[in-house]
Order: C-alpha cells, then sequence, then structure tokens
C-alpha cells in the first residue's frame, strides 16, 4: 500500500516538475525579431575624417587647387585690361597667356573628379534628411531593446529583493560606512585584513547589536593588530548610524553582515 | 515511510524562504585625522608645591604636549579645549560619553596627576568614545623633571593602542648644529628630544663633526671628526663624555653606523683613493674587511636581523645602492633608475630602505624595497639628503639646505620629517641651524 503510495507520489510530482519546466515554453509567444540595422555612428568634429578620406582628401586637394587655379585665372585680366593693345608682346609674356589658355580648359576635363569629390565635401550631397531617419530608427529599436532589457532586469532586481539589497542600496550604504571609517595606518600588508562585523538593526537603522565574529583573533597574540582593526570597523558602524538603510522591507536587512577589508587600499 | 515524505514536503515548501545573510564588503576607508579630545590632566589637591616649576598648571602642560605630538604625527586631529564640556577631575573618573561624542571625538584621554615625597605621579586613562569603554590606562612615577618624557610616554602608547604600531615620541634626535656664515661654519654635535625641547650640545665645535649614529641602547653615539686632520671616526658616551678614535686605522674612516645588536661599528676605510666597507668589533676591537674592490663602497646600513648590508658604490660606473649578506658574499645591485643612488639605510621594520637620490640636479628623498622594486619618491627639492628612520620606521627625518648666492647669503640647513606615505612634511624646530639628523629609537622599551 504505502508502496503504491510512494511510486504514485514520485510520478506525479515528477509531471508536476516537468510541466513547471515546459510550460513557460508554451505560453511563450515566438519573438518576432525585427531585421537588425546596423548603423555606424561617426564622431563629428569640424573636419570629419571619414575611413576612405585619405583618397577623397587628395581629389578635394586637387580640386581645390584647380579652383585656385580658376579663380588666379580669371582675375588677372583686370590687369590684363591695363595692358596696351598696341603693346608687342614679350616672349615671356607670350608663355604665360599660353599657359593660361592651357590651365583654362584643365578644369573642364576635371570636372568628372570634382563631382566625385563633392561626394564627401558638399553638403547638398549629404542627405541629412535620411541620417536622421536612420537615427530615428536606431533610437526606436533601441528604446525597444530597453523597454525588453528593463523587463528583464526588473524582473531580477525582484529576485534580488528576496535575497540581498540593490545595488543603489548596497552603494549607499557602503558609501556611508566608507566615510565613517578610519583605517589605522599601523597595519601590516602581508596578514589578512578581514574583519566581519554581524549587525542586527533597528527598523531605523540604528544598531540593536553589533558582533565581531572572528573574535577569537583578537587576543592572539602578535596579532594586536587585528585587534585594533576590529574597534575601528566597530567604530565606523557606531559613529554612521543611523544606518542609510532601505526605507522598506526591513525583514530582509534586520541582520547584515559587513566585511572590513583594508588590504587593497593600503597596498594601493 | 511517511516521515520521509513529509520531510521531502517541507523541505521542498520551505525552500522560498531560506535565504542568506545580507553581507556587504567594506574595501575603503578614509585616512582623515581621527578627532580626539586631550583633557587637561587633573592635578590632585594634595599635591606639594615645588620651586623649580609651577606645579598648578602642570597638568595643561602635559596634555598641550600628548596634543602636540599627536598633531605632529598627522594622524590625530586634536580637538580645542574651548568646545570641552567636562572638568578634568570628573572627566577622569566618569567621563560622560554622549557629550563627548556631541563634539564629534571619538577618543577621549582623561588623566590625574599627584606630586608627592617629590615624586610625580601620573596616571591616564584612553577612551573609547563610540563604544563608551576604556581603551587603556596606566600610571608612571618618576622624577618632576621628568614631566616632559612622562608626556611623551603617554603620547606613546597612546598611539599604540589606536594606530597598531609603536609610538616614537619618547625619543631622541643627534644631529650637527651648525652656526656662522657658510664658509666658516660651526659644527657641534647637539642632542634634543624628538620635539626639539632638551637640546644638549655634546662637543665644543673645535673640530668639524659628521653623521652622527646612535647606537641600539642610545647611550654611545658614533660619528666623524677630525683627528690630525683627518676625517675619523669616533665614538661618544652620551652619559660620561668620552670619546674615543674608533680603531687603529692607516688613513680616513667615515661613514659608520651600529650593528643592530650594538657590537659592531660598521664603516668606510678609504686609502689611494679606494674606499671599501669594514666592520670593527667593539669588544674585542677586531677589525675585518667586508666588500674588495677597486671602486668606491660606502654608506653602509645593516638590515634589522644584522644579516644583509646595504651600501653605495660606483662599481658600475655611477653611484648605485647594493645589497649584500653581512659577511661581503652576494653582492647584488638593486637599484637600476636613472640618477645617482646614495646614503641607503634600512627601515627598522626590515621591509623598506630609505635613499638620497640626485637627479638633474635635483634631490630626492625616497623609499624602496629591499629589493629594490617598488621605489616611491617622497619628496623633491633644492638639496636635501641624509634620511633616518623613526624607531617604528614610519617617518623620516633628514635635513634640506636652501640655496645661497656666491657669499653664501640665504643659505641654511633645517631638519625635516616625512611620513613614508610622503603625507606630512613638517619642519622640525631646533636651536640652530642643523643637518645629519639620527633619530633614537624609543628610550623606555
Amino acid at each position: 500500500m504505502t508502496k503504491g503510495l510512494l511510486f504514485s507520489f514520485l510520478f506525479h510530482s515528477l509531471i508536476i516538475f516537468l510541466t513547471m519546466l515546459t510550460l513557460p515554453f508554451m505560453m511563450r509567444e515566438p519573438i518576432d525579431l525585427p531585421p537588425i540595422v546596423s548603423v555606424e555612428l561617426i564622431e563629428i568634429k569640424d573636419k570629419t575624417y571619414i575611413p576612405f578620406a585619405p583618397k577623397a582628401r587628395k581629389i578635394i586637394k586637387e580640386v581645390k587647387e584647380e579652383q585656385k587655379r580658376v579663380v588666379s585665372e580669371q582675375a588677372p585680366p583686370a590687369a590684363k585690361a591695363k595692358e596696351k593693345p598696341d603693346r608687342i608682346p614679350m616672349p615671356e609674356d607670350k608663355k604665360e597667356t599660353k599657359e593660361l589658355v592651357k590651365k583654362k580648359q584643365n578644369p573642364e576635363e576635371i570636372k568628372p573628379q570634382i563631382r566625385q569629390a563633392s561626394e564627401f565635401e558638399k553638403d547638398e550631397l549629404f542627405d541629412t534628411n535620411e541620417i536622421a531617419a536612420l537615427i530615428d530608427k536606431a533610437k526606436e529599436e533601441q528604446a525597444e531593446t530597453q523597454r525588453k532589457k528593463q523587463e528583464l532586469t526588473q524582473s531580477s532586481v525582484k529576485n534580488a529583493f528576496a535575497q540581498g539589497l540593490s545595488l543603489s542600496e548596497e552603494d549607499a550604504l557602503r558609501a556611508q560606512i566608507f566615510g565613517c571609517w578610519s583605517v589605522p595606518l599601523g597595519l601590516p600588508y602581508d596578514e589578512n585584513l578581514l574583519v566581519r562585523i554581524k549587525l542586527k538593526l533597528k527598523p531605523d537603522g540604528r544598531i540593536l547589536k553589533s558582533e565581531i565574529l572572528d573574535h577569537a583573533r583578537m587576543n592572539t597574540p602578535g596579532q594586536s593588530f587585528y585587534k585594533i582593526l576590529a574597534e575601528s570597523a566597530l567604530r565606523a558602524v557606531r559613529i554612521c548610524q543611523p544606518l542609510k538603510v532601505p526605507p522598506t522591507g526591513y525583514e530582509r536587512w534586520k541582520e547584515l553582515q559587513l566585511n572590513f577589508d583594508p588590504s587593497e587600499m593600503l597596498k594601493g | 515511510m511517511k516521515k520521509i515524505i513529509f520531510i521531502l514536503l517541507l523541505s521542498i515548501l520551505s525552500w522560498n524562504n531560506a535565504h542568506a545573510l545580507i553581507t556587504v564588503d567594506i574595501t575603503r576607508g578614509n585616512l582623515d585625522p581621527l578627532p580626539i579630545a586631550v583633557s587637561p590632566l587633573h592635578v590632585d589637591t594634595e599635591s606639594e608645591k615645588i620651586p623649580s616649576f609651577e606645579t598648578s598648571t602642570l597638568g595643561e602642560e602635559i596634555s598641550k604636549i600628548i596634543e602636540k605630538n599627536f598633531k605632529s604625527t598627522g594622524l590625530f586631529n586634536p580637538l580645542k579645549k574651548d568646545s570641552f564640556v567636562q572638568k578634568p577631575d570628573i572627566a577622569h573618573l566618569k567621563p560622560r560619553f554622549e557629550d563627548w561624542r556631541l563634539i564629534k571625538a571619538q577618543a577621549l584621554v582623561t588623566g590625574k596627576l599627584l606630586i608627592k615625597n617629590n615624586k610625580l605621579k601620573v596616571e591616564f586613562r584612553l577612551w573609547d568614545l563610540t563604544a563608551a569603554k576604556e581603551m587603556v590606562a596606566l600610571s608612571f612615577t618618576t622624577t618632576p623633571n621628568n614631566w616632559r618624557r612622562v608626556a611623551h610616554i603617554i603620547s606613546d602608547k597612546i598611539y599604540e593602542r589606536l594606530t597598531g604600531e609603536s609610538g616614537y615620541f619618547d625619543t631622541r634626535i643627534a644631529y650637527v648644529s651648525e652656526t656662522g656664515p657658510k664658509n666658516q661654519r660651526v659644527k657641534k654635535l647637539a642632542l634634543m628630544d624628538q620635539d626639539g625641547f632638551n637640546t644638549k650640545y655634546l662637543t665644543l665645535g673645535n673640530e668639524l663633526v659628521l653623521t652622527p649614529r646612535f647606537n641600539p641602547t642610545n647611550q654611545l653615539v658614533t660619528y666623524l671628526s677630525y683627528f690630525k686632520n683627518m676625517p675619523r671616526v669616533y665614538l661618544l658616551d652620551i652619559e660620561t663624555g668620552i670619546q674615543e678614535v674608533v680603531g687603529n686605522f692607516p688613513g680616513m674612516t667615515f661613514a659608520p653606523r651600529f650593528s643592530p645588536d650594538g657590537k659592531k661599528i660598521i664603516m668606510s676605510f678609504a686609502k689611494d683613493g679606494n674606499s671599501d666597507i669594514y666592520s670593527m668589533d667593539l669588544e674585542t676591537r677586531v677589525v675585518e674587511q667586508i666588500t674588495k674592490h677597486p671602486s668606491i663602497d660606502t654608506s653602509p646600513s645593516y638590515s634589522p636581523d644584522g644579516k644583509y648590508i646595504t651600501f653605495n658604490s660606483d662599481r658600475s660606473g655611477l653611484q648605485q645602492i647594493y645589497v649584500m649578506r653581512s659577511d661581503g658574499t652576494q653582492v647584488k645591485r638593486i637599484t637600476h633608475g636613472s640618477g645617482l643612488y646614495g646614503t641607503p639605510v634600512w627601515s627598522p621594520r626590515g621591509d623598506l630602505i630609505a635613499f638620497t637620490k640626485v637627479r638633474k640636479g635635483r634631490f630626492y628623498i625616497g623609499v624602496m624595497r629591499s629589493d629594490g622594486t617598488g621605489e616611491r619618491l617622497l619628496t623633491e627639492n633644492f638639496y636635501q639628503e641624509a634620511p633616518s628612520w623613526s624607531p617604528n620606521g614610519r617617518v623620516l627625518i633628514f635635513y634640506r639646505e636652501t640655496k645661497s648666492d656666491s657669499k653664501g647669503k640665504g643659505f641654511s640647513a633645517k631638519l625635516w620629517s616625512i611620513d613614508i606615505t610622503g603625507y606630512n612634511e613638517r619642519r622640525l624646530k631646533t636651536e640652530t641651524d642643523a643637518s645629519d639628523p639620527s633619530w633614537s629609537s624609543l628610550l623606555s622599551k
């Protein structure tokens, strides 16, 4: 009879266990993953360097030079106008005009190059709307993933609540005690300097009871520094009270253990 | 069987209720000076009057010395007496902890003194104010003239109880007192308490003196002076004033220092431009040559266990610091940084070696581990050298000279101290200009 009962119990609990494992998977809807749009973020400075900029820069430089030449070629005519028409051209002048003529031809020749360069240079070709749209899209996606993450972290925080303090709560408490603890300076560097203090707290963060866990070590010969260290830690806790504990959830933090260890600080 | 099932069920149910104790790791604290209240010592009404000094204010004077000692460490912050709310006589018996906590004190020193039958009896108590507990209570009896020393001893006891390492207040400093213009300096051997009081001059200033060093019992000082126009190592008994030349060396000897057991003097002996390190047993007067190298080996200093010697040598071309076994074997160079290294001194704790470094015309005082690693330069200046350790190995004392013009104007030499953390640099008050300090060990052990 009892054997049958036991088998029944074990078998049923196995089934319950398996259902517990599999049910959530069944309930969950298949996630429809949106396609990933990768956006490369480029830091925009006064002068932006894009990966293939060297080549572009070269072209831009050439174009600029050409433009300069064009300008300088356009300007001289005013001076030239001053020249007397009946003036006999000197051999040098002749050369100059020839060169100028040549140069005049150049801009037309490299026109396609200019266009290539302007893809990086000219603002009109840089479609800002498109980028803005891309960024917007990325933001949306980011927000969505963040939301998902938050959901996750919130649930994990809830789990942590059941067991300990949240990171920010722990940080607040730690920062408070950092400020109260005057570390004695005569400590040896190569000894174990861990002092564990167990506290019982009142709901307002004041100390009901404090206890040094490695009490025996305090009176060990050759470990006199330990007593001084432990006392300094106790003093820190007492000076700090009321401790900065979370306003709620007294049950979970009414007992706290503080592990004081200055070795990192002394070495650094 | 049912029991087992019941237990199984129970354990499954109680699974979720079990929780571990919340632990928080505290790995940092502050190094702010500890606020401490030093209440003036209560003078017992039955005390006798002594003509040499004012008995009624003695309690206050002692508390002032304690406060000054604490302040000089940089580790304590003695609170102003104006804020004290309890009178010394009552405070000594039972302090009202809440009142003292109110002024943000973490520790309280109270005390009482009585002069009877020409004996001074001082007792003190150190209170942990946050725990409302007595931490230490002691009493001392001595002749009334020793009242300053009592104050220093009390400071040491409190320092030890609060920091975990021994104090250094009941100590003396031997140094070279300097007076007169730069090119005609009169140099005397001088001795003072660690706080600059009770200065005594041990030599008259007829001969140049340099590099005084205490022996471990603080009764003898070895130093360099001139004998027949030749620099020689001397030995002086502080109590009797008897001095003698150490050893019968056919040339100049310098840079002396005692071994940790006080039985030997180690020094440099120079002959024909080459100097090596020698030791001499003070009882048997047997001389032993320790280094044998055609370079300048000098400034030897023993490790506290006496097994090793650190010294500086230019055997590699530039002056660097070396460590060897005390018999002269296993010589190992420990400094490799740029610049010149000199005057190595082994810490009384044994872990560090202090040194002077010269680099690009600037002088540094620094510390490093005894294997040469972990070099830390604590202070930089125009000219400074000759570090000497406090007996607890926490503070270094050295001297610093200022720049002078071609006529020697603007020149001065002063004693300075610095914590091995590089903080708390302070000038020590001396009656005259001073150089070559040497810190004694604790007078009361």
